[in-house]
């Protein structure tokens, strides 16, 4: 299944700063049919630096981040329905950015893009899903910031979604994520290339990007985990180098991840994306996260999992109990695992399971209330 | 040993039979899921379930039922009051650590609570206690006194006592040996009691 990268044009963004946002592009990608009745529709919300590129591999013969989760047979079977997902606003992957040309001027918006929250990103989504004739998805799904964007939809679009599964998140970014996206922002800004966000007639800042993946990375792991495929293994030599070259594993991992994400992402965006994520806090103007919740008319499936230090289990319990506590239907579960936070990613064989058995119920639960 | 290890899928059909069709119900330890599982496909209930268990959690999510993974007595709490038409606990009262919060959370957070246990007052619990002059074992008991799950041993007589005292309207009553009804000496004769209960 080769998947297309296709793009439509918006003419303007209302955002939540105030501003609005001319002529912003959408990049998505679709994978399954359609029905008559337009509802077996899903859509897949990325995680950070993910892109519309969920499923099938594309012209270069590149899998999807989530090829283990969706197509013919898998969790999201793209032979019942049919499942979307686009590149998330300030992004660097065919959706309006920091990075795209600002149609005022001509050139790059760098940073004079408007700051942008993650319920800018779900009111663009909802104009893809309108502009694809949708009225309700049957579900949004997705991990870390994706879950934000799930649990963004379920209270700021009530009506159209029937399944919400956060995956991996939290309801708010609490202090310690705040301070990993901060320790990012200050690499890449700390960098001489950086240039005030104005790079890209020149180099971008490319040590500094990768500083800050390379701690994305760590978050993204686990003690077991990383005690498991690195150790204390030394790479490519015998003794120390008593230097400061690659001596061990782990380093050499962390560089190649590093250099290897400036290839593909755009620093600008990098900002941007995580200050969105910093911003989140469903409680914003409620009471509680229960009051806040209480908008929402979805049943929910959150998942969790053990080792995922990131965004703790403590995390999604809560969102869990403000459900409960409204008495909404919501499923909890907890899954095992050594992977830490990229579990969502690649711990796939439970996560298949219960995500299956859910969908399938609300697909049944849908059919017979109309 | 649990209600259902005794009665099998009969313990449905009973439950069943006390839980009016399209009801909201949650099911305390609901295990795999089977039994919301049932009442959902024969009495179009709304049904969700507490359980700790990861893979019976897992089970009861890929069957289609609503279930919260947690420990029972943590997590009543949460819900706001009459929640739910009937919640069940149909397995595990005299394994919970605070059998009496868990009742009056559950007729809190329910219109009606349906509460099936194993009855220690029945006769063979007697005898083998009495004869061996050890911690019973029966069928019913069959574990070692330091395996058991079991940490509150009660009775007919015990729980009647308890919801005098604590003002509950008993709506059913229903007694059970291997799968046959028991009307006269249900303390001495019944292995299975069955309560449907109400606050006043």
């Amino acid at each position: 299944m080769i998947s297309e990268l296709k793009t439509v044009c918006f003419n303007e963004l209302p955002l939540d700063n105030g501003e609005t946002l001319r002529e912003v592009d959408v990049a998505y990608e679709t994978y399954g049919v359609l029905n008559d009745r337009k509802s077996n529709a899903i859509l897949i919300v990325h995680a950070f630096t993910g892109d519309a590129h969920a499923a099938g591999v594309d012209h270069d013969g590149a899998p999807g981040w989530w090829s283990s989760m969706i197509g013919p047979g898998k969790a999201f079977d793209t032979d019942r329905y049919y499942v979307i997902c686009s590149n998330v606003l300030g992004g660097c992957r065919g959706t309006t950015g920091p990075s795209s040309i600002d149609p005022a001027t001509g050139k790059p918006y760098g940073m004079s893009f408007p700051v942008i929250t993650v319920g800018d990103m779900v009111r663009l989504q909802h104009l893809l899903i309108e502009s694809l004739g949708i009225s309700q998805l049957l579900a949004v799904s997705g991990g870390s910031m994706g879950g934000m964007q799930a649990l963004e939809w379920a209270v700021s679009f009530p009506d159209s979604i029937y399944a919400c599964i956060p995956i991996a998140t939290t309801g708010r970014h609490t202090a310690q994520q705040i301070a990993f996206n901060e320790v990012g922002r200050q690499a890449i800004v700390a960098d001489p290339d950086f240039q005030s966000g104005s790079y890209y007639d020149s180099k971008p800042p490319a040590r500094g990007l990768a500083v800050a993946r390379m701690v994305g990375h760590i978050t993204y792991m686990s003690d077991a985990s990383m005690r498991e495929k690195f150790g204390r293994r030394l790479r490519g030599r015998e003794e120390f180098s008593y230097g400061f070259d690659v001596d061990f594993e782990v380093e050499s991992y962390l560089r190649y991840r590093g250099s290897q994400f400036v290839g593909r992402f755009d620093a600008n965006s990098y900002l941007y994306i995580t200050k969105a994520m910093d911003y989140f806090d469903l409680t914003a103007g409620y009471v509680s996260l229960g009051a806040s919740l209480e908008r929402a008319r979805c049943r929910f499936l959150v998942i969790s999992f053990t080792s995922d230090w990131l965004y703790p289990s403590y995390q999604s319990l809560e969102i869990v109990n403000a459900l409960r506590s409204r008495n909404h239907d919501v499923t909890y579960c907890e899954l095992t695992s050594n992977y830490g936070h990229d579990a969502f990613l690649v711990d796939v064989a439970e996560q298949t399971g219960i995500v299956r058995g859910f969908l399938a119920r609300c697909e049944r639960e849908l059919e017979a209330a109309k | 040993m649990k209600v259902h290890d005794v009665l099998g899928r009969r313990d449905y059909a009973l439950i069943s039979k006390l839980i009016p069709s399209g009801s909201r119900v949650l099911d305390l330890g609901c295990g795999d899921g089977a039994l919301l599982a049932f009442l959902k496909e024969t009495k179009g209930v709304d049904a969700r379930g507490i359980e700790l268990r990861p893979e019976m959690v897992q089970a009861a999510i890929a069957r289609g039922v609503s279930v919260y993974q947690g420990d029972l007595e943590g997590s009543l709490s949460e819900y706001p009051d009459k929640a739910f038409d009937y919640v069940l606990l149909s397995q595990t009262v005299q394994e919970t650590r605070r059998p009496l919060m868990v009742l009056t959370e559950m007729l809190r957070i329910g219109s009606h609570a349906i509460i099936a246990f194993p009855n220690f007052g029945h006769w063979r619990v007697r005898v083998s206690h009495l004869t061996s002059g050890r911690a019973p074992k029966t069928h019913l008991f069959p574990h070692a006194w330091h395996a058991s799950p079991n940490i509150h041993f009660l009775t007919v007589l015990d729980f009647e006592e308890l919801a005098r005292e604590q003002d509950w309207l008993v709506e059913r009553r229903l007694f059970l040996s291997g799968s046959r009804r028991v009307t006269r000496f249900p303390n001495l004769r019944a292995e299975i009691a069955v309560y449907s209960l109400k606050s006043k």
